[in-house]
């Protein structure tokens, strides 16, 4: 940043080149001094998820952190309104008074990073749009949006939707920005659609590691009027590769056995309509046929905490990627993974969260390949160290790339939020 | 009624008609373009009848490289184009322009395949919505928003409105509810947005072209989730002699942590108008008709009907009735559906307006509405999404009376800039098309609407795509009309709206 910049501006800058704008006017204040000395910078919140995307080509970095707080609760009217780097936890907490949440369970990253919780804040988290287990049921975190304001990249707050659900009012900005990882816009403020929690929850563990019949479980879960809210399928790991936690630590429970690899499944709801809905579920799945246990609620929300806090990945050096495809060629995916990675499936079998160990780097592309081929897509959520970006980061064609340097030029024409986070150029 | 501004008509693309014609002929058949008078007159308006115009020409192609072919000529030629569904918007979002190509989506009506191990649908955008639940229904699966007028209108008319309907608040809208889109740009760039896998990587396009009301592509192909029919679906039917006291209620099941697959409220005038026209058996002497279903297992439904019912009567309803099958739940909601129709039979116009609220705001903005209605007096009567938000009173009045008109628009607009003082929008599920187009400005302001207008202008730099919709063109808050059905003669009158 220029000294002239510098000497103008009255917002707290440390002194690793890093300003705190404290409210919204001084956020639009400060883009607009960058944007006139043509000065990228990179957007922050406070840091937890870091490690996802692109490193940015710009001097300085704009932290949001300062704008933090709960702006407006309705519990009865559905929505939260909040200052846009209030800490994910403190929503949930607020939340969790009144027996409601974010629907879309969202995942604790900072496990992965240094092994504890640290989810982060609700900025941040929306600029990955990555919900967790609960997300093919209830929709991702974009579809919890019901509306933003923000600054884009000449300085000028914005806003789109507002506080109802039913809203279609001019272009739906809030879903362009939702995995936008902070390239169109610095959030301000953002408004979140919240439910009721479910009374209680119980987990069926089925035990098996045959391909056919883990995907055939998952068809029929999908396909059961019983809204089962959570399927995943976690198998053994490799025997000779070496990992810092092991599935086995991970998921120790009363009613879990060990050493063998699983499908679970969780149904919410009150006590008599989880047994009811269980009843059916056992016939829709012929579980006579299976070895299986069910994890009381108590186990239940541990289980998904810790599916959620991605803990079998908790601290490593490796590569983490996120591949995502139509759940009818998870059972081919499945036989090329089984037994060369260290992987889990969640989201009824359309998510795979899968290891690559940084020796390992170049099975990424085959591993991209197969995405794209079942009509996928691979995104590599964290690198190790030493990786050498031979595969970018986020996958994109041609023709949607061009769009996306369209809509990037239509909010920040100078290229100034977070450039090159997503894609080269944009 | 009201004269709407309209983009200036380009004189040398009239003239150049007759080139245009023969060109667009080539590009798909000569039986696929119309341009003779009555060829053209059952295109002129969609379902806000009240403004006509006739397009340059009407242009079917049949399949998606046409698409492309077409827009890429008009690009190249400057001429406007405007897409087309199946015309049953209420806003006014398909209204032709005389120097435009009006290009119709009716021929792409083919199912292209069902997929229910991805429990998705690939469909073409004419098909319509009631359409792809019929596909599936054997199986027990459905497509989830249903607008009410879901019998006609078409997927990509879905797509492009963002239309919900009566279970939007458990189920969501169109953009929740699809998985991928084929579109083409102005410029004739084919592109794929999404497919048959959860939320694309990068910026979310399909979420950006979904509630774009045709002004930033023509979707060609639309990927749809389809659900498991839930196992039991029941429904109440529960009068309250106070408004306060149904719209406490409302509240009060919401904060209980039901979250309701559909909730709808009427009000007095319109329990007698749609109890007079469909025979459903409401209680008449209710001052508030609530309508709640729910649905999910056997034991779960029984669960929340009876806290429904405990909340209900802590509030004084006067009768509460549920239903004891699938026959009687569907009568409960036939009088609902015969809303519109029910007004058209007791004066000679209504005007239909579209504004969400919170929830809460309820009794607040019904009290205002019939302020309001003593203060024009022009009788109005009122349906309420609850569950959502979503309200659409119904004003009464006489088109022929010049001076009610006036007054009708007025209180019309007054309602709307009461929704958006209570916390709400201009808009719920109709559109912005041209009908609401110059009260965007109670919303937004200059920056907001700039950043929308420079979306607009990187996807269509010429502003060919269907131009002088959603968008002010006077940039000031004018105030106009609103769906005006004259004679009952809606254009399409024996649709159920919501």
């Amino acid at each position: 940043m220029s000294t002239k910049i510098k000497i103008n501006s009255q917002i707290f800058q440390d002194s690793n080149n890093t300003y705190y704008p404290k409210n919204e006017q001084e956020v639009s204040e400060l883009i607009k001094q960058l944007y006139k000395s043509d000065s990228p910078t990179e957007i922050i919140g406070t840091n937890s998820k870091n490690y996802i995307g692109n490193k940015t080509q710009s001097a300085n970095t704009t932290s949001l952190s300062k704008l933090s707080g709960i702006i407006d609760y309705k519990p009865e009217e559905l929505y939260i309104k909040v200052k846009a780097c209030t800490p994910l936890e403190e929503i949930e907490k607020v939340l969790s008074k009144n027996n409601q949440e974010l629907a879309f369970e969202p995942i604790d990253f900072g496990f992965i990073k240094d092994g504890i919780s640290n989810k982060g804040t609700m900025a941040g988290y929306l600029c990955c749009n990555y919900a967790g287990s609960r997300r093919f049921k209830v929709g991702s975190v974009r579809d919890h949006v019901l509306g933003f304001k923000g600054v884009n990249g000449k300085g000028d707050i914005i806003k789109s939707g507002g506080t109802v659900v039913k809203n279609v009012t001019g272009y739906d900005l809030s879903k362009l920005i939702a995995g936008s990882f902070g390239t169109l816009v610095a959030l301000t403020e953002i408004t979140l659609k919240v439910l009721p929690k479910k009374d209680s929850s119980n987990t069926v563990a089925v035990y098996t590691d045959e391909a056919s019949k883990i995907f055939d479980l998952f068809n029929k879960l999908s396909s059961s009027s019983s809204e089962i809210s959570g399927a995943v399928y976690v198998p053994e790991e490799p025997k000779n590769e070496d990992f810092i936690k092991n599935k086995n630590d991970v998921f120790k429970f009363n009613d879990l056995k060990l050493n063998t690899s699983f499908l679970a499944f969780r149904v919410e709801g009150d006590k008599i309509s989880i047994e009811e809905k269980i009843k059916i579920l056992k016939k829709e799945l012929n579980l006579k046929d299976f070895d299986y246990s069910v994890l009381d609620i108590y186990q239940s929300e541990l289980f998904w905490k810790k599916v959620n806090n991605l803990e079998i990945f908790q601290k490593t050096k490796n590569n983490i990627l996120r591949l995502v495809i139509p759940p009818s060629h998870g059972a081919e995916l499945l036989k090329s993974l089984e037994k060369k990675y260290k992987y889990y499936v969640d989201w009824c079998g359309s998510l795979f969260w899968i290891e690559v160990q940084s020796k390992k780097e170049e099975k990424i592309k085959d591993l991209k390949k197969l995405a794209n081929d079942f009509g996928g897509y691979l995104t590599i959520v964290k690198t190790s160290s030493n990786y050498d970006y031979g595969e970018p980061i986020f996958t994109v064609d041609s023709i949607r790339l061009m769009i996306s340097e369209k809509i990037k030029k239509s909010f920040d024409p100078k290229r100034i939020l977070n450039p090159g986070k997503m894609y080269r150029g944009v | 009624m009201s004269e709407i501004a309209l983009p200036k008509i380009e004189k040398s693309i009239i003239d150049k008609k007759k080139e245009i014609v023969k060109k667009l002929s080539k590009l798909t058949n000569s039986d696929n373009v119309l341009s003779e008078a009555d060829e053209l007159r059952p295109y002129e308006t969609d379902a806000l009848s009240v403004y006509t115009q006739t397009p340059l020409a009407v242009v079917l192609p049949e399949n998606t490289e046409q698409v492309s072919e077409i827009l890429k000529y008009c690009h190249e030629e400057n001429i406007k184009v405007v897409p087309r569904g199946a015309g049953t918007g209420l806003s006014g979002g398909a209204l032709p322009l005389q120097d435009a190509i009006l290009l119709g989506l009716g021929k792409f009506n083919q199912i292209l395949e069902i997929d229910y191990h991805n429990k998705c649908v690939v469909t073409q955008p004419g098909v319509t919505n009631l359409g792809i639940t019929h596909a599936v229904q054997h199986k027990g699966f459905y497509y989830a928003p249903d607008p009410s007028s879901q019998l006609a209108c078409s997927i990509g008319g879905n797509v492009a409105e963002n239309s919900g309907g009566v279970h939007s608040l458990k189920y969501g809208t169109t953009t929740n509810n699809i998985l991928g889109v084929e579109m083409v740009m102005m410029d004739g760039t084919i592109c794929r947005l999404g497919g048959k896998s959860f939320d694309q990587e990068g910026y979310d396009l399909m979420g950006l072209i979904c509630g774009s009301e045709g002004l930033l592509g023509v979707v060609t192909e639309v990927t749809v989730k389809i659900l498991k029919k839930p196992e039991v679906v029941k429904a109440a039917l529960i009068g309250f002699s106070t408004i306060q006291e149904g719209g406490d209620s409302v509240s009060e099941i919401i904060s209980s942590g039901i979250v309701p697959a559909g909730m709808e409220i009427m009000d007095k005038a319109l329990i007698e108008a749609t109890d007079n026209f469909s025979k459903a058996g409401y209680p008449r002497d209710a001052e508030l008709l609530l309508i709640v279903e729910l649905d999910g297992t056997e034991s779960e439904v029984n669960e929340l009907i009876k806290k429904v019912e405990l909340i209900c009567k802590k509030n004084n309803c006067s009768s509460l009735k549920l239903s004891k099958n699938e026959n009687e739940r569907l009568s409960f909601w036939a009088g609902r559906k015969a809303a519109f129709p029910a007004c058209g039979a007791m004066a000679p116009d209504y005007y239909c307006m579209d504004g969400s609220i919170p929830r809460g705001k309820l009794t607040e903005a019904l009290l205002e509405i019939k302020r309001l209605s003593n203060k024009y007096n022009l009788p109005v009567a009122n349906c309420f999404h609850a569950g959502d938000g979503n309200l659409h009173p119904l004003i009464m009045f006489d088109g022929n009376d010049k001076d009610q008109l006036r007054k009708t628009e007025e209180f019309g607009s007054e309602i709307l800039k009461t929704c958006v003082k209570l916390g709400g929008v201009i808009t719920g599920e109709h559109g912005v098309g041209i009908e609401k187009r110059e009260l965007m400005c109670e919303m937004f302001n200059d920056d907001d609407i700039e950043q929308q207008l420079n979306i607009k202008k990187s996807l269509d730099e010429k502003n060919l795509l269907n131009p002088g919709k959603v968008y002010p063109i006077l940039r000031k808050c004018a105030e106009e009309g609103r769906v005006h059905v004259h004679k009952n003669k809606d254009k399409f009158p024996d649709l159920p709206r919501f």
